[in-house]
């Protein structure tokens, strides 16, 4: 599954996620919700500034920062990051927490699994090749 | 005409400042660790400010 097919499951499954963008570990744009390709880097470079400040400011025992909540009168902006990836999302005031990390979360895991799966093929058909010869 | 505005102050006055107390209350930043700890970031405290700032600006 691609990135944008990911964020389309994402849209169609939590109604409560108004807008998404998927990052890299460069936080480069991979795939986003909106047409508009300024605004999605205006998300990114949100998420990247969130996750900048907290972990310069909040660092402390080795432990790492992995998802975000923003909540504003306005709506909220979550930030999940995993393997790499990052997701940042707007919803609309009072969203349920807890059920949008989740659908953010398995987005980035079905991504992360897609990316995956090749290299788990190569390496099944390698000892099948060697046994052949 | 001015009973009707009076009592229209002595209730919606308390009901607009309460409920501008509630959306400023609102306001707030969670953050989650992967050993499962969570912290909170009230408005108001000078971390959460720069945070909130941030992510009004993504809104």
């Amino acid at each position: 599954m691609d990135a944008a097919s990911a964020l389309a499951d994402l849209t169609e499954i939590s109604s409560q996620v108004e807008a998404a963008v998927v990052l890299d570990d460069a936080g480069a744009v991979v795939a986003s919700t909106l047409d508009d390709g300024e605004r999605s880097a205006q998300l990114a470079r949100a998420a990247v500034d969130l996750l900048a400040a907290t972990d310069k400011r909040f660092e402390s025992g080795g432990r790492t920062l992995t998802q975000l909540e923003a909540a504003l009168r306005e709506g909220s902006v979550f930030v999940a990051r995993e393997e790499g990836r990052s997701i940042v999302a707007t919803t609309s005031p009072e969203p349920t927490s807890g059920l949008v990390f989740y659908d953010l979360k398995t987005c980035l895991r079905s991504l992360a699994e897609s990316t995956a799966t090749p290299k788990a093929a190569r390496k099944r058909r390698t000892p099948k090749a060697e046994d052949d010869a | 005409m001015r009973k009707l505005l009076a009592l229209l102050l002595f209730v919606g006055g308390p009901i607009l400042y309460l409920s501008r107390r509630r959306d400023e209350r609102r306001d707030r930043v969670h953050l989650y660790y992967d050993d499962g700890s969570m912290v909170t970031l009230e408005r108001g405290a000078p971390e959460a400010e720069q945070l909130l700032a941030v992510a009004r600006s993504a809104l």
